[in-house]
């Protein structure tokens, strides 16, 4: 039975998929994770540094599975510290500097918009692998959202400051939310293992209504939308990072605590 | 060693390993421990992770080993099971009663995040807020300080009687 359906869908396109999920966490994650130390209240900096660490496992149960579908003997590890920028498939979205706290906020709760109805939909799944670790990331996912959601509300509906500020932020990372949504060949070929992007739309769009209605921010009309995270064309942005986050492993490979 | 250690044996010292964040309970209080078992003579001890990044994880499987093998288990075998995915409700009621002596307001069942907004509307606009006792003082006047605490397992509380702050385990 296993091995029939392994036959039916398209392996190198399962593999795709699975590196999407895995460097869209692993690289949001690592963009979190700078916060870590300088957050603007002890609290906020944990809290910070809690949602990059979910993130982070989530990343190594997607890169995990990805190495075991490849079948080349990479690991979540040799996934993530052995890539060049081009062989990443995360959205640009993730990949954007932090900017200042609401910044980071506005694009933590733009992705977490579009993660958690990505993660209920994986967790019906034909795949068991894909639907099981969606299962664990789902109940993490709703409290990043809940987070995220929360404080764009209170910055957006807050002082003059902290409303223009999210307003700003809101309209710079907008360009970038369109990627989320586009199908592509390999989208098409996980019909039944994994949700057409453009499906998600409807759930993220009312999630979106809803806080910034809340937060007294104005949706943008859609214009241009960038576009290239997901087949590997990336901002300048993408390799700053992993020249910080593969140093160590470049330099030193097999290095282990 | 003479024989292999029937089941319920090894439960009762996996019972005695305490978690390496929160070492009042233990990780069978805590539920991780899903299955034990004898495959031939290897010992096959299953556990889930709580979330996803608890940097404890490695830890935990650690101390299972070294717990086991004092017992003198010689061939063990740890796998990870991710489904059904870890609850808070698999805490046991004694595990529970040991967080909240140790200053840790257990979960209140069914409050899981589900990341829907209205949800969250409500709440602050002050209505439908999650009512979390004090673990010192057992008043019901607390307050959420950060919905993340010291671990990803956990939120800050503050109490508004007694004052003092504690943490709140919370549901998943």
């Amino acid at each position: 039975m296993a091995a029939v359906a392994e036959t039916a869908v398209d392996q190198a396109a399962l593999f795709d998929f699975l590196l999407r999920m895995g460097d869209n966490c692993l690289i949001l994650g690592h963009r979190v994770s700078e916060w870590c130390g300088h957050g603007p209240v002890l609290e906020e900096d944990i809290a910070l540094a809690n949602v990059a660490l979910d993130l982070i496992g989530q990343t190594q149960l997607w890169l995990g599975l990805a190495g075991t579908i490849e079948g080349r003997g990479r690991d979540a590890d040799a996934l993530a510290y052995r890539r060049d920028a081009q062989g990443f498939r995360n959205l640009l979205l993730t990949e954007i500097p932090n900017g200042d706290f609401g910044h980071t906020l506005m694009r933590q709760f733009l992705f977490d918009a579009w993660h958690l109805p990505m993660l209920k939909a994986l967790e019906g799944s034909s795949d068991p692998r894909l639907a099981e670790i969606a299962a664990k990331a789902v109940r993490e996912v709703a409290y990043h959202l809940e987070r995220s959601g929360d404080l764009v509300i209170r910055l957006g509906d807050g002082t003059e400051e902290s409303h223009r500020r999210m307003q700003t932020a809101l309209e710079a990372l907008w360009p970038y939310t369109g990627e989320m949504f586009m199908d592509d060949a390999g989208d098409a070929r996980l019909a039944g293992v994994a949700p057409l992007p453009s499906s998600l739309r409807d759930a993220w769009q009312a999630t979106l209504s809803e806080v910034l209605s809340e937060a007294t921010l104005q949706q943008p009309a859609d214009g241009y939308m960038h576009r290239g995270g997901k087949r590997g064309v990336h901002s300048e942005h993408l390799g700053f990072i992993l020249a910080e986050m593969q140093f160590l492993q470049r330099a030193y490979p097999d290095a282990t605590w | 060693m003479t024989g292999r250690p029937d089941i319920a044996q090894i439960w009762d010292w996996l019972s005695a390993v305490p978690d390496p964040e929160i070492p009042v309970i233990s990780l069978t209080d805590l539920g991780i421990i899903r299955q034990v078992g004898w495959q031939d003579d290897t010992l096959v001890v299953t556990v889930t992770p709580t979330y996803s990044g608890c940097p404890a994880t490695t830890v935990i499987n650690l101390d299972i080993e070294t717990a086991l093998r004092a017992r003198g288990i010689e061939k063990l075998r740890l796998e990870r099971q991710l489904s059904p995915p870890w609850t808070t409700d698999w805490i046991s009621a004694e595990g529970r009663e040991k967080l909240r002596a140790y200053g840790i307001a257990p979960p209140i069942d069914g409050t899981a995040a589900d990341g829907v907004v209205m949800g969250r509307a409500a709440r602050l606009a002050g209505g439908a807020n999650l009512v979390v006792a004090c673990p010192h003082c057992g008043s019901s006047a607390t307050e959420k300080i950060s919905q993340f605490g010291s671990t990803p397992c956990k939120a800050s509380y503050r109490c508004t009687d007694c004052l003092e702050p504690f943490d709140y385990f919370k549901c998943i």
